[in-house]
């Protein structure tokens, strides 16, 4: 095992968790300040991936084809919004889910409706193709590597967003007492839809990016959806800060089990058995480490609500 | 294909109510097929060749008394199993067919055949059905699961390579896969790794591929599982030679992987370049009816189909079970690729191609370059008493 391949898996884990990030940063803001769970943004995220594919297989320009995805996440969100989740603020959770899951089912069918059962396929742009020599003699996807730049200048672009400007302050004022900045005179309906494209936005990004990468298909949004709770439940309920850092150790996690703990029981047992266990073990590791974190920190690491 | 349904869908309603009736009438002498396939949903593309294969050798025998009736399991084992029911106690089918997923065949396979219903496989064959739990009334006219794995096992040790790198999700018929690779491999591995049902991003696995050395690669990776791994292989500026069973490397599959593909080498029991008038006549009539090329699951929906016709016509009908079973067990059809008979264990022994991927015009597909395994049967004939 040389340093090359130890540090590649870390830059998988790490490029993991920014896509993670995204996913996460929408569904936090919307528990933080709303108190709304949405089940419906895994949807959103595959919303995102086909209008990405479709768009570039038309235009023929994964860029445009981003941007599209981008903004059709976010419209949608925002329909979503307007249309539905407005009526659900008042509502207990089991509402919320309930109203949430039939979106998932609705979205499902009717993407499976427009765009047929197949996968669609987005390909990597020709500028991103191909694989970069990092130092230490890693040799690592150029793809990969924007997506974690790209991620990185999201999260710190949320981060400035949220604490330097004035529709961040009204959000943190959101967080700690929605009442009183509605008595302060913020027009609270439009504070919501805006919180809520914004979060739509980045989970469409997330789909666009990731859609290229592996396929965009019906259903690829809830495998995701459940790491970004967890990722969420870790962090905090609320904090971006919280997500940020739960989603890069849920990546770090997840992808150095899943090299690592084979390789571990090896040493100790035979190969095939050592493969089994060690794959058996590194799909729960996130889990695992949900617990301890909860147990250490029943409200996650960075509580937003103490 | 619409016809075909309706005219199912008629002859059904017809026969129900001639039976309510209490007249005897004609047709209920029809052989009656239920298939039960996935037309829906991940994998979808699979039962709808398996189904397009399969009414098109029912519409090219030219038969009326052959009704086939077909539903879409969506690949869940609970409602393949509601459906199955549903054809034996209330249309009171005498075949079931059409099942693509191991796992979804071992909820349906064993409890219809203990009925007296039988059962004809165009793709799933479980190493549990071939051995221990074979049936009399059960025939496989696609492969036992292993068998591919088998042949790619023995042409990557017969190449030359050394030190194979082998994946496969960690679920039963991933662990048969690389069972079967291991099997005819006889030299060492670079690594043996299970990776999650469902994986879409392999990342980890294709930079534990680059550092282990490997000389090869050996993957199962079914559906979307192996676009997404093929793809970011690709992308990896590792270059590593890739083989596969043909799952990853078929018809429908080739277009959505893209020219990453292009000189991957992969095993498969059926090619449309197999050179038999048989085969020549069914990619041809494939393409008229469809207008696309058929992949390895048309060709087993083809041969099922065509089997059931054979033994139809040697035992006038499905009702004498005994000759029914006799006649298909003698497989006196023309099965498009070449010679096919059954073991003991009513699984086929058949030869195994070592396909290459290339690049016709255009279109993507593949082209024999090597037999495999020449009159293959199974590892599991000694285990099954019937």
């Amino acid at each position: 095992m040389t340093s090359a391949f130890v540090i590649e898996q870390i830059l998988n884990g790490v490029q993991f968790g920014v896509m993670l990030f995204l996913m996460a940063a929408g569904l936090t803001l919307v528990f933080g300040v709303m108190g709304l769970i949405n089940l419906a943004h895994g949807s959103l995220y595959m919303i995102g991936a086909f209008v990405c594919a479709w768009v570039s297989g038309w235009i023929g320009s994964f860029w445009i084809g981003l941007v599209a995805g981008l903004l059709a996440a976010a419209a949608v969100g925002a329909l979503m919004e307007i249309l539905v989740i407005r009526r659900l603020y008042q509502r207990d959770h089991l509402d919320q889910v309930l109203a949430t899951f039939a979106m998932i089912l609705i979205f499902s069918e009717g993407t499976r409706w427009l765009f047929g059962d197949q996968p669609l396929w987005l390909d990597i742009p020709q500028l991103l193709s191909g694989a970069v020599d990092l130092p230490f003699g890693v040799s690592y996807p150029l793809y990969r590597l924007a997506i974690i730049l790209v991620g990185v200048a999201l999260a710190i672009g949320l981060y400035m967003l949220i604490t330097k400007t004035r529709l961040g302050m009204q959000i943190r004022a959101g967080e700690s007492d929605r009442e009183m900045i509605g008595a302060l005179g913020i027009n609270i309906a439009t504070l919501y839809t805006v919180v809520f494209a914004l979060g739509a936005a980045l989970a469409g990004v997330a789909g666009s990016f990731v859609g290229a990468l592996q396929s965009v298909q019906v259903g690829m949004g809830e495998p995701v959806l459940i790491l970004a709770f967890v990722v969420i439940v870790i962090g905090g309920i609320g904090s971006i800060e919280g997500a940020l850092v739960a989603s890069v150790l849920v990546g770090l996690v997840d992808t150095l089990g899943r090299v690592f703990l084979p390789q571990f029981f090896a040493l100790f047992m035979e190969p095939s058995a050592a493969t089994s266990v060690g794959s058996a073990l590194s799909s729960t590791s996130i889990y695992i480490l949900m617990a301890i974190v909860l147990i250490w920190k029943p409200k996650g690491l960075f509580a937003a609500h103490d | 294909m619409k016809n075909n349904l309706l005219k199912t869908l008629s002859a059904l309603a017809v026969s129900t109510a001639v039976g309510v009736g209490g007249m005897a009438s004609a047709m209920a002498e029809n052989v009656k097929i239920g298939m039960i396939t996935t037309l829906s949903g991940g994998g979808s593309s699979l039962g709808i060749d398996v189904r397009d294969g399969f009414m098109l050798a029912i519409k090219q025998s030219g038969r009326t008394d052959i009704d086939v009736m077909i539903e879409d399991d969506a690949r869940k084992p609970d409602v393949a199993k509601q459906i199955s029911d549903k054809f034996i106690q209330k249309e009171k089918v005498d075949i079931l067919t059409g099942i693509i997923w191991s796992n979804l065949a071992m909820a349906v396979v064993p409890p219809a055949v203990r009925q007296g219903v039988f059962y004809i496989s165009p793709n799933a064959g479980p190493s549990a059905l071939a051995g221990k739990a074979c049936h009399e009334n059960y025939f496989n006219a696609a492969w036992q699961n292993d068998n591919l794995h088998e042949a790619m096992g023995g042409y990557v040790s017969a190449e030359g390579h050394k030190k194979p790198f082998i994946l496969a999700p960690n679920y039963p018929a991933g662990k048969d896969a690389l069972t079967g690779f291991k099997r005819f491999y006889t030299g060492e591995l670079a690594g043996e790794v299970y990776t999650k049902l469902g994986q879409t991003d392999y990342a980890a696995e294709i930079a534990q591929i680059k550092a282990s050395g490997a000389d090869s690669v050996y993957f199962f990776l079914p559906g979307g599982m192996g676009i997404a791994f093929m793809k970011q292989y690709s992308q990896s500026g590792v270059s590593t030679p890739v083989f596969g069973p043909a799952f990853s490397f078929d018809q429908g599959i080739l277009a959505a992987v893209g020219d990453a593909a292009v000189g991957v080498k992969n095993s498969s029991q059926w090619s449309k370049d197999i050179d038999t008038p048989a085969n020549k006549a069914f990619v041809e009539s494939f393409q008229k009816e469809y207008g696309r090329l058929p992949s390895l699951y048309a060709s087993q929906g083809f041969d099922s189909a065509n089997l059931i016709i054979s033994a139809v016509e040697k035992a006038g009908g499905a009702k004498d079970a005994d000759a029914f079973r006799a006649a298909l067990k003698a497989a006196e059809f023309t099965s498009v690729r070449g010679d096919f008979k059954f073991a003991s264990n009513n699984h086929p022994i058949q030869d195994i191609y070592v396909r290459e991927v290339v690049k016709e015009g255009d279109v993507l597909t593949n082209k024999i370059v090597a037999v495999g395994l020449k009159g293959h049967a199974n590892a599991y004939v000694d285990q099954c008493k019937m």
